[in-house]
């Protein structure tokens, strides 16, 4: 009884719960709607997430430092415009200079961000709120009402998010979503096993300790939200290489998407605890739920806005309710130990 | 206690100067800029975002946040266009629009005050959540051809020059003001802004403040919807998007802290009159509406930014103050012993 309560957290019982989720999901959906199970769903779904799960890799980062960037949405339009912009005008530029422009581009919004946040000691949800619409500023008049087509991009770009990569069985994995995957092992490792990593748990859970304690936490979370500008950067590339046609609208609304899945993934808004796996547990489930409920109860693309924010509710309450009960769960033998010792 | 005072003061002082200072650039732009007509015409495009900046000064101050005040507005606009599509009488409609708003409101507060959710958290769900509803009642059509007594409501001329919605503000900014300033809930809200702790060991009902003000929040955002739908004649699903921007830096420029507990309706209505006169006269200068918004995304984070560096700098040149001081007292006593 204690040995597996030692082995497993209460963080970790919430992953493996939305893993079911997952899989409960699938199998209704595979039993009631006609060729769901099919590699169209998969393709479908997995090139949404390549997209939404790179930016939630970055929130995923800042909201550890119980802090919150709304601006990603902005930073994946500019990118995605940007770099888009430059490839039209010189369609020579290698494949890792333009990749390289847009992680740039990013990470100096990013660090825009970040210095207000960790040195102008202004609220994220502020700053970020501010620099959403700054962002987009820039993007409107720098595109000033034009568009970038996919006639006018080397073929390249449009090619690489209709490669496949491998195949296992039917179902076949494109680049994006190989990309995004990589990012996600990356930083599930950095988050785990670097200094780095775990100095954004300290200071998420308590930062006022890990300052006594002695921890750069100005210096950790400007970090974090040069990162997550850069991932961000990367979903730009990602996104222009998915869609091919970019207008000044280009990313709008993916900050309340990444935020949507980071928080559906257990990472918990107060900062201090989730993982990066989770946060694309929690991309993967919103998307696997959007399409299939679409589908299955035959209404129309309107609800899904009205779904997504009712799974954001759900997910904040069953985290702070039921994740509460597991933590008392877990402590209740240690303090009944603790108590038959005094005695 | 004195030193807090004076710095709210001096943050009230310099948005009177600035308001000066943009107020006098205006001028010169356009010689109408003062004329009573201009003027009441400014606070006409924005009233219904005033309006819910009054509430959100409460819930602010409070120590929470209400990021769905514009998606309820739209979600208000939309109940009164379907509805009075669907041929309901179009006073029954606002009714029912005004009892959503409400119920939103409620639902925001229930889960923040009674369960415990972080505001931010909720209020993001209900973001996207209440806007989800309105996209489901109206999906991508645009409903107007409302009769013209309620195209013209809030907006025809009722006392001398004034119209109804203005006189609306002018009474709830002063029905707001005694609340928060002269009344025993107006103390409580400070109370619980400042250490919501403190206050529910004194023995104050926080759930039932918070809640309260949830509800005030969703009404008169619904309110403001109905106003809103009212002034454009025609509705659509993204009626009121990205408003809580605007509401938001109207708040914190006025003064009010993010985290609760201090902050004046008088800063605030000098923060409005900063906004509303800044974009009146970026338009008289051609300024498009997106590049607006960013100046105004610009003045937010200003607003937070430059008391920061104040109170640092100040902190820093009292400690060398104290340092000097404690310099030529060493002095002092080494050359006379």
């Amino acid at each position: 009884m204690n040995s597996w309560r030692q082995r497993i957290r209460p963080e970790q019982i919430r992953e493996l719960s939305l893993v079911g989720l997952i899989v409960i999901a699938l199998l209704v959906f595979g039993w009631q709607i006609e060729n769901f199970l099919s590699a169209r769903t998969f393709n479908r779904i997995t090139t949404s997430v390549a997209i939404v799960g790179m930016v939630a890799i970055g929130q995923t980062l800042v909201v550890l430092t119980r802090n919150i960037d709304l601006s990603v949405g902005s930073i994946v339009g500019f990118t995605a415009y940007f770099v888009g912009a430059q490839l039209a005008a010189n369609p020579t530029m290698p494949p890792a200079a333009a990749v390289a422009l847009a992680v740039l581009v990013g990470g100096a919004m990013g660090l825009f961000n970040g210095v207000i946040v960790a040195y102008g000691r202004v609220p994220a949800i502020i700053t970020t709120l501010g620099t959403l619409a700054i962002y987009r500023m820039l993007l409107i008049n720098y595109a000033n009402a034009r568009t970038i087509t996919v006639d006018s991009l080397p073929s390249w770009v449009v090619e690489l998010s209709r490669q496949t990569l491998l195949t296992i069985g039917d179902f076949a994995v494109r680049p994006l979503f190989a990309i995004t995957i990589i990012a996600v092992i990356v930083f599930q490792f950095v988050l785990g096993y670097t200094i780095f990593g775990r100095r954004l748990y300290a200071i998420g859970s308590n930062p006022e300790a890990a300052r006594f304690a002695g921890l750069p936490v100005q210096q950790t979370v400007l970090a974090a939200f040069v990162l997550c500008g850069m991932l961000a950067g990367l979903a730009g590339f990602l996104f222009l290489s998915r869609f091919g046609n970019i207008t000044a609208v280009a990313g709008q609304g993916i900050e309340l998407e990444s935020v949507a899945a980071v928080v559906v993934g257990g990472v918990n808004t107060f900062g201090g605890s989730g993982t990066v796996f989770g946060a694309l547990l929690g991309a993967f489930l919103i998307d696997l739920l959007g399409q299939g409920l679409l589908r299955w109860l035959g209404i129309s693309e309107f609800w899904r806005d009205a779904l997504l924010g009712l799974l954001i509710l759900l997910a904040v309450a069953s985290d702070s309710v039921i994740l509460g009960w597991l933590r008392r769960l877990w402590a209740a033998p240690a303090v009944r130990v603790e108590a038959g010792n005094e005695r | 206690m004195n030193a807090k005072l004076r710095r709210l003061l001096s943050w009230e002082g310099l948005l009177l100067a600035i308001l000066l200072v943009v107020a006098t650039l205006n001028t010169n732009l356009a010689p109408a800029y003062l004329s009573l007509n201009n003027q009441i015409n400014l606070f006409q495009l924005s009233i219904e975002k005033i309006m819910v900046a009054l509430v959100m000064t409460f819930i602010i101050i409070n120590g929470e946040i209400d990021l769905s005040v514009a998606s309820i507005m739209g979600l208000a606009a939309c109940v009164v266009a379907v509805l009075f599509e669907q041929g309901v009488p179009l006073v029954a409609a606002i009714v029912v629009a005004l009892l959503a708003g409400l119920l939103c409101g409620a639902f925001n507060g229930f889960w923040v005050a009674y369960v415990g959710l972080p505001s931010l958290a909720v209020t993001l769900a209900g973001m996207i959540g209440f806007r989800g509803i309105a996209r489901i009642l109206i999906e991508d059509r645009s409903i107007g051809g409302f009769p013209a007594w309620f195209t013209t409501l809030g907006q025809q001329p009722l006392l001398g020059p004034f119209p109804f919605s203005l006189l609306l503000f002018g009474s709830l900014f002063a029905l707001a003001f005694v609340i928060l300033h002269y009344s025993g809930v107006g103390r409580l809200v400070y109370v619980v802004g400042h250490n919501a702790a403190v206050a529910r060991y004194s023995g104050v009902d926080v759930p039932r403040l918070k809640l309260g003000l949830f509800c005030a929040s969703g009404l008169i955002a619904a309110l403001a919807g109905v106003l809103l739908a009212a002034r454009l004649g025609a509705v659509r699903g993204n009626t009121a998007d990205g408003f809580e921007l605007d509401i938001i830096t109207m708040v914190l420029l006025g003064g009010v802290s993010i985290f609760g507990g201090a902050g004046t309706l008088g800063g605030v209505g000098l923060s409005i009159l900063l906004i509303l006169n800044l974009r009146n006269g970026m338009s008289l200068m051609n300024v498009t509406g997106n590049v607006q918004t960013g100046v105004v995304g610009m003045l937010l984070i200003l607003s937070v930014l430059l008391p920061n560096l104040a109170h640092v700098a100040r902190d820093r040149w009292q400690r060398r103050a104290m340092q000097r001081k404690e310099v030529q007292a060493s002095i002092e006593t080494s050359a006379s012993s």
